[in-house]
Parts: C-alpha cells; structure tokens; sequence
C-alpha cells in the first residue's frame, strides 16, 4: 500500500508545487492512478471541506486547495487509460432567472468537483426551460438552484413545477441555495434539500444519493 | 456623510418575528435607536415576505414613521412594494434602493425615482451581469448618470453603489471599488458614493474588522455614504474619527460630540 497522507496535506495547505512533485512521485513509485486520485487527493480535499464547515478553514484556502488538487487530478488522468474516475454522482448547478449572481454558486460547483462529483454549471440568469432542457441532456442525479435576491427565489418553484409537468421531477433532486433561502422555503416549494453553505451542500448530495 | 440605518430587515430573525406577531412596539425601538445613534436615513427591506412583500412595507413604513422624522430609504427590487412604501414615504425626501442598469429594472424604478423626487441608490450592475474589474464598473457609472441625469434626476439625487464583491474570492476585489470610488469622485464630484460593508468579508474570519476598515478605505477616496448598523459603536466612532481625519468635521464637532456620546470607551 503506497502511503498517500503528505499528498492529501499538501492539498490540505494548498500547496500545488508540492501537491504536483508528490503526485509525480506516486506515479513513480507504482501507486495506482486511481488511488492517487481517490486515497491523495479527494481524500485531502475531503478534509477541507469538513474544517470549512467547522470554521476552521476559509474561502481563500479552500480555493487554493481546490486548485492544487486539479493540478494534481491533471496529471493522473492520462493514466487512467479509459478508466472511468468512479464519479460520485452527476450535479447540474445554476441561478435562476433574473439573478446573476455567481460567487455563491460557483463555490458550491467547486466544492463538489472536489467532493469527486461531475458537476454542470450551467452559469447564471437560466430561465426554467434551460434548467429542463439540461435535465433531459445530461441526465443528472442531482440539480442546484441558486437565487440570492428575493424576487428571484420564486423562480425556484416554477422550476420544480415544470420538471413536474414534464415528468421529471422524480428522476432528479433539487437542492436550493442563497442568502434569502431558509429550510422552510425549502420545504414549502417542495424541494428535496437546503444547504446553508457550500461544504453542506457536498454532504447534502451524498446524503440524497446515499 | 449620510448613514443609512440597515437593521429593519426581515431577512434578521427578530424583525422576521416582530413583523409575524405585528409587534409595533419592537419595530419602533429599533428605528428609534437607529435614529439616536445617528442614522439619517432608516432603511425598510421586507424581501424575505415573498407572499406578502407589499402589505409588509406598508405596515413597517407606517409604524416606522410613527415615531421618527427622518427620511426612508425603500429597499426592494420588487416594483410593487416599492411603489407602496412610496407612496406613504412622508418624511422629507425618500431614499429608493435601488436602480441599475439593467434594461427592465432601470425602466421600472426610474418612473418611481422622478415621481417622488427620490434620492436613489444605483447600483454599478447590468444585463451582462456583475462587474468584475474597476473598468467594467467606470462603463456601467457613464451610462447609469447619463441616462438618470438626461432623465432629469439631479446629479446631487445620485447615490452610486460601486457593488462590493468578496476579496475572499477575487485578490482585487477591494482595489476595483476603490479604483472606482476615485474614478467617481473625480468625473463625477457632483453625484454620491454609497455602500453595505458586509460583502466584503464574505468568506473570511473577522468580518468586522474588515468592514470597517473598507469604510475607512473606501472614505478616504471620496465614499460619502454607507448602509450601516449604526448601533455598532465602533464603526459609528470610526465614521466620525474617519471624518475628522479628512478635514470634513469642522474643529472636530462631531468626533467630540461621539466622544460625549461614548462611542471610544
């Protein structure tokens, strides 16, 4: 068993020069490609996502450990050889109609990338119909809507409502997010789940596909 | 400076509460200390009561102006409440909160904005979404007076928000604004500066530390207004000692009336 616990605290610290040079020596050292990925890297980014939560970590760092961890992602993957990465399920994320706000939505698509989910930002001002037809494209298990203005948070039901008239509601979740989003709205427009920040929205979906 | 009292809010759990149980006498405290602790203007955002956003505005701006008189700032980027809160808004010269540039939203509040004769915050955004550099902004602050002032808003009505981002996830984040603010300040002398201090922090521990420290920053380049907390002593302590430091508070006045007020305990 090859010993990935300095790959995952390089990630931990962010440390990309450090993250790429271990990773280059796991590959050296015969270590799985797919273990480097999953045992050094994931599992180093699982870590922060869990002191996000905790406030023992910030946006700041989380960033950087993101970005080191692609950088090390990068390198394995030509490996792999058509080898699938073993995806931990697939996430369309998006705000809603009328908003444009990003820096939210973005942080929780990339903490699920870093969780080992295929995620599917959709961007920014996306009308039902887009989130619908992206449904039907690219089969998702999961769909996160994004709304931080009060006018725009009602968009959120007519999404649902309409993935209901077209008979998809039970093919996918929806989760929601925002600063004027509460559990109650949640509830109330009947989706399947809230999440105050990015790191819970990552357990939220594992807790939904369990 | 002008100060925009933020705490009437229904996005903040006791308001959310006091509106519920219609509990007056909670929501004229607050404007009351808001008012005391040198808030010119008391902003009202009901946006969380989705429902029933006008209804809501209309019992707040009522019970607001039952007890203070000093001025509203009406906030919501729901037309129909806006219009509501207006139309009852009796104490002096109505704050709008707020126009940008995007098409339908400029459309919808400007009638309301040259109606009332308001004071209204523009905020630096458009249809191509949020701006990210201090240039996208300078763009949107050119078309924003330009099109207010042809429409007869007067320059001294305009309270330009140059849309604070976290430098949480953008290193510049705070130089954009800045860089902004100046460039303002400088074309533009005859228009306002405006504002909030929390969406810098986002993301980071401390919050407070750095918001009033932006204030202070962001003062120092020409910012003339804030929607603020005014029950923070600090940041209120730091407004007025900020004030004095730039030559605007005359034999330091204000900065000793706060020390009177124990504002630097």
């Amino acid at each position: 068993m090859y010993n990935f616990s300095d790959l995952s605290k390089a990630v931990i610290a962010g440390q990309e020069s450090k993250v790429k040079e271990l990773t280059q020596a796991a590959i050296n050292g015969g270590a799985e490609p797919l273990a480097i990925i999953n045992e050094g890297l994931i599992a180093g980014m699982n870590v922060v996502g869990a002191r996000f939560k905790s406030g023992e970590m910030f946006v700041p760092e989380v960033l950087v450990a993101a970005r080191s961890m692609g950088a090390g992602v990068a390198m394995v993957k030509p490996l792999l050889l058509g080898q699938e990465v073993p995806s931990s399920g697939k996430v369309l994320i998006g705000t809603v109609k009328g908003d444009l706000h990003d820096i939210g939505k973005n942080l929780v698509a990339l903490m699920l990338e870093s969780g080992g989910f295929d995620v599917v930002n959709l961007g920014i001002d996306l009308a039902p119909d887009k989130f619908v037809a992206a449904v039907k494209e690219y089969q998702p298990q999961v769909i996160g809507l994004s709304a931080l203005l009060t006018t725009t948070m009602l968009v959120m039901k007519d999404v649902i409502e309409l993935l209901k008239e077209e008979g998809l509601r039970d093919r996918v979740k929806v989760i929601i997010g925002g600063a004027p989003i509460s559990y109650d709205f949640s509830s109330e427009i009947g989706a399947d789940g809230f999440a105050p920040d990015a790191a819970t929205a990552v357990d939220l979906c594992r807790k939904l596909l369990a | 400076m002008l100060i925009v009292g933020e705490l009437i809010n229904t996005s903040r759990q006791l308001v959310k509460a006091a509106v519920e149980a219609q509990d007056a006498a909670y929501v004229k405290q607050l404007a009351n200390n808001e008012v005391e602790a040198g808030a010119n203007y008391v902003d009202i955002n009901c946006g969380t009561k989705v429902h029933n956003e006008p209804e809501t505005m209309q019992w707040l701006v009522e019970t607001v102006q039952s007890v203070v008189s000093v001025p509203l700032c009406i906030d919501t980027p729901n037309p129909k409440a806006m219009d509501v809160g207006l139309a009852l808004a009796k104490n002096g010269q109505p704050m709008i909160n707020s126009i940008t540039a995007e098409k339908e939203r400029f459309q919808a509040i400007l009638p309301m904005v040259l109606k009332h004769k308001a004071k209204v915050v523009a905020l630096c955004m458009d249809d191509s979404g949020m701006p990210e550099t201090a240039d996208d902004r300078k763009g949107i602050v050119r078309r924003l007076v330009g099109d207010l002032t042809a429409k007869g808003v007067p320059e001294d009505d305009i309270y330009l928000d140059p849309l604070v981002k976290p430098v949480s996830t953008s290193n510049e984040a705070g130089l954009e604004v800045l860089e902004t603010v100046s460039f303002i300040h400088d074309k533009f002398p005859g228009v306002h500066t405006i504002c909030g201090l929390s969406n810098i922090s986002f993301g980071l521990p401390n919050r407070q530390v750095l918001n009033r420290l932006f204030m202070v920053q962001t003062m120092t380049v020409g910012m003339d207004a804030y929607i603020l907390d005014p029950l923070d002593k600090v940041i209120m302590g730091f407004v007025y000692a900020s004030q004095a430091l730039l030559g605007k508070d005359p034999f330091c006045g204000q900065y000793l009336v706060a020390h009177r007020n124990g504002l630097y305990e």
